[in-house]
């Protein structure tokens, strides 16, 4: 009996090993997943960010084909670090439009025309209420809708280079 | 250039430490002793040159010679230089390099000053650290060269992680690393021990001044981490349960119960099997946390980017070094004797508490930390555990812990009178109901854990410094001042910790200049906000003026970071310290109506936390040096190694 307890800090490390071994070979997924990924855009009207493009509704979605939809503002730094990586999406053929939070109509003109204008429309949502409706908590935040209007696909933070591909695969998958 | 040296000078310390592991099997095998000046100068000439090949990489971030990748993707050519020296081990590879070199230096160490321990078990200690080194090097070698070079070379650099830009990178680290790899030495003594079947009171003599030296890096470390996290991050918070934060604790506590335990087995020979268990924990403990950060297995604002093959290398040595220690302890511990006996109600008894409850404490921090991976592996769910479990579950343990230090250095050795104790007790205990009448007196809806600690901070600190009653002051050891000081910064930082709990009070507000806000007994007037510039970033810098009653008022001047390389936004909150507590202030984002969030707290006797860490490491510094001289003294009696 003695003997056994002897052998049995051996046996925790052993347990502890193989989790870890598991973990490692089989790398879960890290992302939290939202809870929004699956469900329908909530419903919302948006008047427009700037006056050279449309506003933005949860019904300019559900036209039968993917986009991208974007959460920024003119007054947050990571999404001017994230903007490159917007318009190479943009480049790539992806459909991109935006709700800008909190936002001013000139601030917006010269941040993209600073860090470039991959905006197809801009909604203004001026107290962040769309933003909560959609599970946002900060900007620069993604979302790829699929034709139908479902959100298939969120992206938390600014997309860096290495993030692209991920985004064209969902955009890919939402088709 | 001088990256090849460093690579070269790499290659060669892990052959030597291929000769050192090689020559102490021969030497233990053919029980050949004259073998261990060899073995010992090839362990000096291996920390040598580790050192050269970390003194290369420092070298080469200080010029920003961004034709090696390492620097290329984690320096920049417009950053201070405090933080390219630091830089170095700001990063996965420098950071891996830097834990080698404290490996072989603390290795040659040993080699160096070692003279108390029995030939044959130096021996299997100095091969049993080459063996830990060999397996790093490899790692570093063949998965983690620091010194790979990039072609073309780019001509900036990616620049380094913003929270890192920050004095506390030059010095947290390599002090937290000093302690944590300074544990493996405990570890090596063990083996070595367990090997030559040498476990006894002289061994645990030899041993202490190790551990004790790299328990007060340690200690050092996870104070100045803990200060580092609470003006930088600017939560307000001190301690966040971080999966690395517990990384650091659980090796802490551990070599907190070795500390005790090789003290019963120097003085009493007692404690013996399980002080080579604790002393195989310590260093496990310190190598598992490396894993966990390092492999990216849990997440933190620790952790590097990593790839998974590293953390398989990793994996793998782990099970090779802590999986054979554990099994050479089942299969030899058996053989060892069994120490001495005593009552329960004695020195030792107490230090056996002190073990069962910091084992204990490691076990909840163990258990709450791996916790999620479990879930994760048998359910798939995700979740994080945070400080409603490790508080509830360590917080009372941790109080009962506390009242066991204050009686544990009244008692006497082998056997002791509950009644005697009692006697002893009684100054402090009345210090502490004071203290619970005053708490009664003025938070009468105070929580229980927060009142719990200033009540007990206030006995044990009494408690702490009765040993000295009575004595020759100036004729009592210097460890056994150091033991007294340690245990009062304990209870220093108790106190600080639970009126932290207890009194701090917060105020978030939207304010626009002009306006005055309360919070505690301060009216902070915001004055306005204006840009600032610094090397590699713009700011938004807040201008406070504070005031408390009728004295001086005081500027403050939180500030609203964005870096450039790479983009990336951090709040520098602005503190001012007093001698009853920390005004803390950050300032936060914009609304759109022009208003400004504000964050103010209020933080009575907050600084009494490090002020205790301090005073813990400075108790166990003094300790230290009071064991050396004894040393000294009883050596200049005897003989030395070289002669």
């Amino acid at each position: 009996m003695k003997k056994a307890i002897l052998w049995a800090p051996l046996a925790m490390f052993l347990i502890f090993a193989a989790m870890v071994a598991g973990k490692l070979y089989a790398p879960g997924d890290s992302s939290i997943v939202s809870h929004m990924v699956g469900k329908p855009l909530p419903a919302f009207a948006l008047p427009a960010g700037m006056p050279d493009r449309p506003g933005l509704a949860n019904t300019d979605f559900a036209k039968g084909k993917p986009r991208l939809l974007n959460i920024f503002a003119s007054w947050c730094v990571p999404c001017a670090a994230e903007a490159p990586q917007l318009v190479e999406l943009r480049k790539a053929g992806v459909e991109i439009d935006a709700i800008a939070i909190r936002d001013r109509p000139e601030d917006i003109a010269e941040f993209l025309k600073r860090y470039g204008d991959p905006y197809a429309r801009i909604g203004s949502d001026a107290n962040s209420s769309v933003q909560v409706a959609m599970g946002s908590s900060g900007v620069p935040e993604s979302f790829v809708i699929d034709g139908q209007g479902i959100i298939r696909h969120q992206h938390i933070g600014d997309i860096r280079p290495e993030n692209v591909p991920d985004i064209l695969a969902a955009i890919r998958a939402a088709q | 250039m001088i990256a090849e040296i460093g690579l070269a000078a790499l290659w060669l310390a892990a052959a030597l430490a291929a000769l050192q592991f090689v020559f102490g099997a021969i030497a233990l095998y053919q029980r050949d002793m004259t073998m261990l000046r060899g073995v010992r100068a090839v362990a000096v000439v291996q920390a040598l040159l580790t050192a050269t090949a970390f003194a290369a990489l420092i070298l080469v971030f200080l010029r920003t010679d961004l034709s090696v990748s390492l620097v290329a993707a984690n320096s920049h050519v417009a950053k201070p230089w405090l933080y390219k020296f630091a830089g170095t081990w700001g990063n996965h590879e420098g950071s891996m390099l830097m834990w080698v070199t404290i490996l072989a230096l603390a290795g040659g160490a040993v080699a160096l000053f070692e003279r108390r321990l029995e030939d044959r078990t130096l021996i299997a200690t100095l091969a049993a650290q080459a063996t830990i080194g060999l397996g790093f090097y490899a790692f570093l070698l063949f998965a983690s060269n620091p010194f790979d070079r990039l072609d073309p070379a780019p001509a900036q650099g990616n620049g380094l992680n913003p929270l890192l830009q920050d004095p506390g990178l030059a010095f947290h680290p390599p002090t937290l690393y000093v302690g944590y790899v300074g544990l493996s030495i405990a570890f090596s003594f063990a083996v070595g021990a367990l090997v030559t079947r040498d476990v006894g009171a002289a061994f645990a003599r030899a041993m202490r001044p190790w551990v004790l030296a790299a328990w007060i890096f340690l200690t050092l470390g996870i104070t100045a981490g803990s200060y580092w996290a609470y003006y930088e991050l600017g939560w307000g918070g001190w301690w966040f349960w971080d999966p690395v934060e517990n990384a650091s604790l659980m090796p802490w506590l551990a070599a907190t119960a070795l500390l005790h335990s090789v003290t019963v087995l120097a003085t009493r020979d007692g404690l013996r099997a399980w002080t080579v268990m604790l002393a195989v924990v310590a260093f496990s403990m310190s190598m598992i946390g490396t894993f966990l950060v390092r492999s990216g297995i849990l997440t933190s604002v620790h952790s590097f980017a990593v790839d998974p093959r590293r953390g398989a290398f990793i994996l793998a040595l782990l099970a090779i070094y802590i999986g054979g220690a554990l099994a050479l302890f089942a299969l030899r511990v058996g053989t060892v004797r069994e120490g001495s006996r005593f009552d329960m109600v004695s020195r030792e008894g107490s230090l056996v508490a002190n073990n069962l409850l910091l084992s204990a404490i490691l076990g909840i921090v163990l258990i709450g930390t791996l916790y999620p991976l479990g879930i994760e592996a048998l359910t798939g769910g995700k979740l994080s555990v945070g400080p409603p479990y490790f508080n509830a579950a360590a917080g009372p343990l941790a109080l009962i812990l506390v009242v066991v230090m204050a009686a544990g250095p009244l008692l006497r050795w082998r056997r002791d009178e509950l009644r005697a104790l009692a006697r002893r007790l009684a100054v402090p205990a009345i210090v502490a109901v004071l203290a619970l009448v005053i708490v009664l007196a003025v938070l009468p809806r105070a929580h229980l854990l927060p009142s719990l600690g200033l009540i007990l901070a206030a006995g044990v600190a009494v408690a702490s410094v009765a040993p000295l009653w009575k004595r020759n002051l100036r004729r009592t050891p210097l460890f056994t001042w150091g033991m007294v000081i340690a245990h009062l910064g304990i209870a220093v930082s108790l106190a600080g910790m639970a009126s932290e709990s207890a009194f701090t009070q917060e105020t978030l507000v939207a304010a626009r200049p002009g306006e005055v806000h309360g919070v505690g007994p301060f009216a902070v007037r915001f004055e306005g906000v204006e840009p600032v510039a610094g090397p590699n970033w713009t700011a938004l810098e807040a201008t406070l003026t504070a005031t408390r009653g009728t004295g001086a008022p005081m500027e403050m001047r939180p500030q609203a970071r964005a870096f450039w390389a790479p983009p990336t936004e951090t709040n520098e909150a602005a503190i001012r310290t007093l001698w009853d507590g920390q005004l803390y202030t950050v300032l936060g984002k914009q609304a759109e109506d022009g208003r400004w969030q504000l964050r103010l707290w209020w933080k009575p006797f907050v600084t009494l936390i490090w002020a205790g860490g301090a005073l813990v490491a400075i108790g166990g510094a003094l300790s230290l040096l009071g064991r050396l001289l004894r040393d000294r003294r009883a050596a200049q009696r005897g003989k030395e190694w070289w002669e």
